[in-house]
């Protein structure tokens, strides 16, 4: 524990955004920081859930311990609507209550004898977790890294994907498209070569899906398109970004039954243990959400609050365009990756903060591969994007 | 993973249960094994549940990710509702979903290095996850390596010799206790605080089972002088309002509690909590909210009271036939003695010959062999009929 370096990335951007509201007391903060979702929830999923919570208290609607994989008929109903045509079926898919809750249970299943390889930049939690479960080695502050991972450099210049030539083996790849912070949504070529690279060294990949949702073109949205990710991929996804569910708590992890250890243990059966063991069970009524969510209506009215969040990134990427600042990402992903060059990204976040009043993230807390970028998040209210919008035209123009 | 002995005990008895059923389809199976919450919750929890539900699709009463510890509102009232007076407040309360997770959350906060000691029998959860997180040895003679188990028998009054024990860094204890269902007097927790002030070890105190103590037995280990220092409590909703699948508890970690130099554990089990966790369900802590409510209290005491009067039923049924039986008074756990047998076979006589669920006391451990745990869970008819076949059964 004592190697987690002090200030976990938000905390830290919380308590600077806390000190600016005391310095500035009638400024109007813009949050494009954390990625908190605002829009509301749409009734037809929250009317299931209200349903389901008042029915616990009669004798027909009540439910205890439900089973700890998830319930069944919402394990077959991701495993139809999210695999379709992939061979995933129910029983390889565990319910959760969220991404960074089954992070936390890989890495307790991969244990502290793993080499894990993350992408640079990435979603800070990967690498938390394996310094807590003992996989790391001490952190290198010149280089923002920390010993015993392996940091696969995606930017500009390689297309946002790692040159697998490069780096060594390591037991775990974790691998997040579309990407959080750079927005990139790999491509089916990469994708292949991903699986190749796992396959040939014997590593398993931990595929986070959990933006796939905001895919407009054919990247694919979930690893199991590429023919052998089976043998070699897990897959982790969330209803957080999907469905606004960031309180509610729900997601899940895709286990494939032909995924094995190299002895020829079915890792599935080992994930089973540690999901009966260290858990029970996401919410009986956020997993009633999950299946609303799903349903015909539910999955069109989750589409439109996901097209909202399309269209703020759209005008967040058209802002920094404009001004003539490279911009990626926020084409399949709401969060758009903007480029500084030569500046420190901590420099550029407080600058924002100072002169515009608007929260982001800097890219140095995503891994080294971040510095000089900062995160522009499209999750707030559309005339919230629009003012910041306005304020970014304002001060780089 | 690969020292783990077979399933989970629970699910391996839900198992044996379902082989029974499709063998005999026609079989009508009473559950008493695995302490699942049959009651409906009462309306004052679930109408909040769906208000805070409904509001989700509001512009005002939407909200996001909530904080890793808990909403402010519910911390606050699991402080001043369960501990008052003793010295803990809101900042020491970090709301889960579930004892079961924390257990395993303050497992990666210990980490690989430690020993721990459970009672013997106890909840398997503290001793499987252990085993995961590489605490232990081999499994051998129904023991881990490295675990010190803590025998708790009709000999001892269920607390354990602490003189015949050898230094644990963490001492998992659970009163109520689960199975055996005894709860743990003022002497008997001062022991054992001041045995962990000697030793430097942490308590992990299991209470999820303190509203139902009938006598003054303590309902926390913070009414013992000095256990903030020492211990950390969990506790969680679901034998109280019934919340087995809506999924929330609490756990408790004083600022007082140190480890050796002298850093806050507190301070690492929230950096914990932050990286491995994202917050109950917004709705299950709504429900929460409400739990704490005099209305609220006043209807989990009422649920509460009806499955202790169904341990009571359960009691007075096997005291009848000439059983030992234990537990009960202060929790809903009946603990019978079946001595110089084997209680895997025990548990299989009870299915078969009257299709009654229970659970083999050694699936909690060593101590527990030629015992069998009745869970007080069901509904009134399913408890009283379930008597009805223990007495023919064993007259």
């Amino acid at each position: 524990m004592e190697k987690l370096r002090n200030g976990f990335l938000f905390p830290e951007i919380g308590k600077r955004q806390v000190a600016h509201m005391v310095k500035y007391p009638n400024a109007e903060v813009i949050s494009l920081g954390v990625g908190n979702t605002t829009e509301p929830i749409p009734s037809v999923v929250t009317k299931a859930m209200a349903e389901y919570a008042l029915a616990l208290s009669t004798h027909e609607g009540y439910r205890g311990y439900g089973a700890e994989q998830g319930d069944k008929r919402l394990r077959e109903t991701i495993a139809e609507k999210m695999y379709a045509n992939m061979g995933i079926n129910g029983s390889e898919v565990f319910i959760s209550d969220g991404a960074q809750c089954d992070i936390a249970r890989l890495q307790m299943l991969f244990g502290s004898n793993m080499t894990i390889a993350v992408q640079d930049p990435t979603f800070p939690g990967y690498v938390d977790m394996g310094i807590i479960m003992g996989q790391t080695g001490e952190y290198d502050d010149k280089l923002n890294k920390y010993k015993g991972i392996e940091y696969l450099r995606c930017e500009p210049r390689n297309n946002f994907f790692p040159d697998f030539s490069k780096v060594p083996r390591t037991d775990i790849i974790f691998f997040c498209s579309p990407n959080n912070p750079t927005g990139q949504a790999a491509s089916r070529e990469q994708l292949k070569e991903l699986v190749e690279v796992a396959k040939l060294n014997g590593s398993i990949i931990v595929y986070d899906s959990a933006y796939s949702s905001y895919i407009c073109d054919d990247s694919p949205r979930s690893i199991y398109e590429i023919p052998g990710a089976k043998e070699v991929a897990i897959e982790i996804s969330s209803f957080s970004k999907f469905a606004g569910f960031t309180g509610v708590r729900l997601g899940w992890a895709v286990v494939p039954a032909e995924l094995s250890y190299s002895g020829g243990f079915p890792v599935l059966r080992d994930f089973d243990r540690i999901v009966c063991t260290s858990f029970n069970g996401a919410s009986c009524i956020s997993q009633i959400g999950g299946l609303a969510c799903l349903s015909d209506e539910g999955f069109k009215a989750i589409k439109d609050v996901i097209g909202v969040y399309r269209e703020n990134a759209k005008i967040i990427v058209d802002t920094f365009a404009s001004l003539g600042k490279e911009v990626y990402g926020g084409v399949n992903s709401p969060y758009a990756w903007v480029h500084f060059p030569g500046r420190k990204s901590w420099d550029v976040f407080t600058e924002i903060l100072e002169e515009t009043h608007i929260i982001t993230v800097p890219g140095c807390g995503f891994g080294p591969g971040g510095e000089g970028f900062v995160r522009v998040g499209a999750f707030n209210r559309r005339e919230c994007i629009l003012e910041a919008s306005r304020r970014f035209r304002s001060y780089f123009g | 993973m690969g020292k783990l002995q077979a399933g989970y005990l629970f699910p391996e008895i839900a198992r044996r249960r379902a082989a029974h059923l499709s063998k005999n389809p026609d079989a009508q199976v009473i559950s008493l094994g695995i302490g699942d919450t049959t009651e409906p919750i009462p309306d004052v929890i679930t109408n909040a549940m769906a208000e805070r539900a409904r509001a989700l699709s509001t512009v005002e009463g939407y909200s996001g990710y909530g904080a890793e510890q808990g909403e402010k509102k519910l911390r606050s009232a699991i402080a001043s509702t369960y501990y008052k007076g003793l010295g803990i407040d809101e900042s020491d309360i970090f709301v889960s979903d579930g004892a079961k997770c924390d257990i395993s959350r303050l497992q990666v906060l210990f980490g690989s290095g430690v020993k721990i000691a459970v009672q013997d029998p106890s909840y398997p959860a503290y001793v499987d996850s252990s085993v995961i997180m590489g605490q232990t040895g081999l499994y051998d003679n129904q023991r881990y390596a490295s675990i010190e188990y803590m025998r708790c028998d009709p000999q001892n009054g269920f607390f354990p010799d602490l003189s015949l024990i050898s230094n644990a860094d963490v001492i998992f204890f659970c009163s109520p206790n689960n199975p055996t269902g005894s709860a743990a007097s003022r002497e008997q927790l001062t022991q054992l605080v001041q045995y962990a002030k000697k030793t430097g070890s942490i308590i992990v105190y299991d209470s999820a089972y303190a509203m139902y103590i009938s006598d003054d037995s303590p309902k926390s280990i913070y009414e013992i002088d000095g256990a903030r220092e020492v211990a950390i409590e969990i506790s969680s909703f679901s034998k109280y309002a019934g919340f087995t699948g809506v999924r929330l508890g609490w756990t408790v970690v004083p600022k007082e509690l140190l480890f050796s130099d002298g850093f806050p554990v507190a301070k690492d089990f929230n950096r914990i909590v932050c990286t491995c966790f994202n917050g109950a369900s917004n709705i299950a802590q709504a429900g929460g909210l409400a739990c704490l409510s005099p209305e609220g209290l006043k209807a989990m005491q009422s649920t509460i009271n009806f499955y202790k009067e169904n341990t009571q039923i359960i009691m007075d049924t096997f005291t009848k036939l000439g059983f030992n039986v234990y537990g009960g008074k202060n929790a809903p756990y009946v603990w019978v003695h079946f001595p110089g047998r084997s209680s895997w076979d025990v548990f299989a006589e009870i299915l078969e010959k009257a299709n009654v669920v229970t659970t083999p006391g050694s699936g909690f451990g060593p101590g527990g062999e030629g015992f069998v745990r009745v869970s007080a869970f069901g509904h009134r008819e399913n408890v009283l009929e379930a008597s009805r076949r223990m007495s023919q059964l064993y007259k």
